[in-house]
């Protein structure tokens, strides 16, 4: 097995923006992961995918800060998160973004107001660019530009989604975390939510980390796909995956469902 | 994050305004970038609507925040040119200009307007609210009477556990409070009746306060604030999860189910917790005379069997049931208006408590009116 959990090395040169090595997580005497590892490169879109119960929540929370862990090391963006505080911490925290399942928006702020939050607080700007900045992301996430004065509570749930990426993005972060970002949308809304990912990705430059069940997403837009098991990830390409023998990854993937997201 | 500044110039090439723009443009090097535009194209003896074109080749990072303001020292129009460095710049560049647009306006607010529409709303708001919490124990009613009829409907194990949380557990509290207002009457009554040498009247002083008034008032607001406020909250989250919507396609009605039982067990605690806060009141006021008025136990009650008559007793008694039927209404009522998010469980719940005690204080002086014609 190659660097970082991957079945065939796909690093070709390319930056490595998120580096996990090492990492054990635990609550009580419960192990969720332990000595993982996890390359993520510059530019690429990699799904997280595994059976409920084994931590994709949990180590994407691990990776952004808000849950410890026990042991490892976590790098982004070069610098090793674990050790940072303050205004470094801070200085990392506005390079990357991060969105929630259900949104997450502030309820008390209309989207517009929310998005501008992270760049009143890291960027100093005057009031009229941000709110400029904010339409903009309004309008690159999709969304129609009167959904900016509207709060959270009037949005449905794909737009909720939508206006929650634009706040992720509201600092043209590096480094994307998406949390099921199309569960709950339908086919339709999904797709187009797919398609948007993957032109943000290419035009902005982002590397994204995506929880996700979607086996359509998986196929769509992943570049590589992250699967937990048994406590460590096992990263490769679709065709790697499809081809590697264990129960649960050939049930996945070579299950109804799995066969029926491939036929095109 | 401080970053390497960017740069503006103005240049005239072959006969054509071109701004050069160089440096870092991410949104964290923007700052007053406006000004420093204005400044430059001054200089340069050019308004922005003559600029059409900006050479970006010398910019080395860029991010939509900073593209946006590349493309506005140009007016952001369709036709301006932009060259860049390499691809990746380009489709930035590309994904900003498809996607810009002019930034609405903030709203601004005409307050003697907002006082008005505020006052309007808030008068319908009280009406509508009047008529559904009517309407809500009307319903409460049918329920009650349908339950009469076919005792097992009144859920008596659900009345007993909400029994032991509005009446047991309210005990502790309801009993300290009560007697600390006994000892605080009774001192002031000491104190200023001693001036008119009538200090033995603190005994009714406390006693006809506490009987009458003190002891069922201070024990519904204790009510209203914790057990009230908790039917809200209960029942407010149960419709979050749309847990009173699956009670209503199973075929449970949710007023027999959760009002009905919560409304049964505050009729039964308010008087009990009444009666109780009245008994630590009067020993409070006992203790306080036996410390300021060298009264012994047996004087303080001989005194109150002699001078207060039990009506000043029952009518607090009579009162008690009424405020737990209006507290768990108003509490239940307010717990099943939550819609969607958690954010209403909390506003409603304040509002559960906050009517409430409004209720119960207007219908304290509409029973001494009624009391008062009665003559008791």
């Amino acid at each position: 097995m190659a660097e970082g959990g991957q079945l065939v090395d796909h690093r070709n040169g390319r930056d490595v923006v998120l580096r996990l090595r090492g990492i054990r997580t635990q609550f009580g005497d419960k192990v969720i992961h332990d000595n993982l590892d996890f390359d993520l490169f510059k530019g690429e879109i990699v799904g997280l995918v595994g059976g409920s119960g084994t931590g994709k929540s949990v180590l994407l929370r691990t990776i952004v800060g808000l849950n410890e862990a026990r042991k490892g090391t976590i790098e982004m963006l070069g610098v090793d998160a674990s050790t940072l505080h303050g205004k470094a911490k801070r200085n990392l925290l506005a390079r990357t973004g991060v969105q929630f399942q259900d949104g997450a928006l502030f309820s008390s702020l209309n989207v517009t107001e929310n998005i501008i939050v992270p760049i009143r607080e890291h960027a100093e700007l005057e009031e009229l660019t941000m709110r400029e900045i904010a339409a903009l992301k309004v309008a690159l996430v999709g969304l129609p530009a009167d959904t900016g004065e509207k709060k959270p509570s009037e949005l449905s749930g794909g737009m909720r989604k939508r206006a929650s990426l634009a706040r992720a993005l509201a600092l043209d972060p590096e480094l994307l975390f998406l949390d099921e970002p199309t569960a709950g949308l339908d086919p339709i809304g999904a797709a187009h939510y797919d398609e948007l990912v993957k032109g943000l990705c290419h035009s902005l430059g982002l590397s994204i980390l995506m929880v996700t069940h979607d086996l359509d997403s998986l196929n769509a837009i992943c570049d590589r796909i992250a699967v937990l098991l048994d406590k460590r990830v096992v990263v490769g390409t679709m065709a790697e995956m499809l081809a590697y023998d264990h129960p649960w990854v050939r049930e996945y993937f070579h299950g109804p469902r799995g066969r029926a997201s491939r036929q095109e | 994050m401080v970053e390497a500044e960017p740069t503006i110039q103005c240049t005239m090439r072959s006969g054509k305004p071109v701004v050069e723009v160089g440096g870092t443009w991410t949104i964290f090097s923007v700052r007053g970038i406006r000004e420093k535009a204005e400044k430059a194209l001054q200089a340069a003896g050019a308004g922005k609507a003559t600029m059409r074109s900006v050479d970006a080749r010398g910019v080395e990072r860029l991010d939509t925040a900073g593209a946006l303001e590349i493309l506005a020292l140009v007016g952001g129009g369709p036709d301006a040119e932009v060259m860049t460095k390499d691809q990746a710049q380009a489709d930035v560049f590309d994904v900003v200009r498809k996607n810009m647009c002019v930034a609405p306006p903030e709203r601004r607010v005409n307050w003697f307007a907002h006082w008005l529409e505020e006052i309007g709303r808030n008068s319908l708001h009280f009406y509508t609210q009047a008529v559904n919490l009517c309407a809500f124990f009307g319903e409460i009613l049918v329920v009650f009477v349908e339950a009469c009829l076919q005792p097992k409907r009144f859920r008596i194990n659900a009345v007993i556990q909400q029994m032991y949380e509005v009446w047991i557990r309210a005990l502790v509290i309801v009993g300290i409070l009560c007697f600390l207002i006994g000892v605080v009457i009774a001192y002031q009554g000491v104190e200023q009746l001693r001036q008119f040498g009538a200090e033995t009247f603190t005994v009714e002083a406390v006693a006809i306060g506490m009987f009458r008034e003190l002891g069922v008032l201070l024990t519904a607001i204790i009510v209203a604030g914790r057990s009230g406020s908790a039917f809200t909250a209960q029942i407010g989250t149960m419709q979050v999860n749309q847990e009173v919507d699956a009670m209503r396609t199973i075929g449970l009605n949710p007023i027999e189910w959760l009002v009905l039982p919560r409304i049964t067990a505050l009729v039964f605690a308010m008087p009990l917790l009444a009666f109780w806060g009245d008994m630590t009141g009067l020993l409070g006021g006992a203790v306080a005379c036996t410390i300021y008025l060298d009264f012994t136990f047996v004087q303080f009650f001989d005194r109150l069997r002699d001078t207060v008559g039990v009506w000043h007793f029952y009518t607090g008694m009579i009162k008690a049931p009424v405020f737990g039927i209006v507290i768990a209404t108003i509490g239940c009522f307010e717990g099943l208006q939550v819609r969607g998010s958690a954010e209403s469980v909390g506003q409603l719940t304040t509002k559960s408590v906050v009517e409430s005690i409004f209720c119960v204080i207007v219908l304290d002086a509409i029973f001494s009116i009624i009391f008062l014609l009665a003559g008791v």
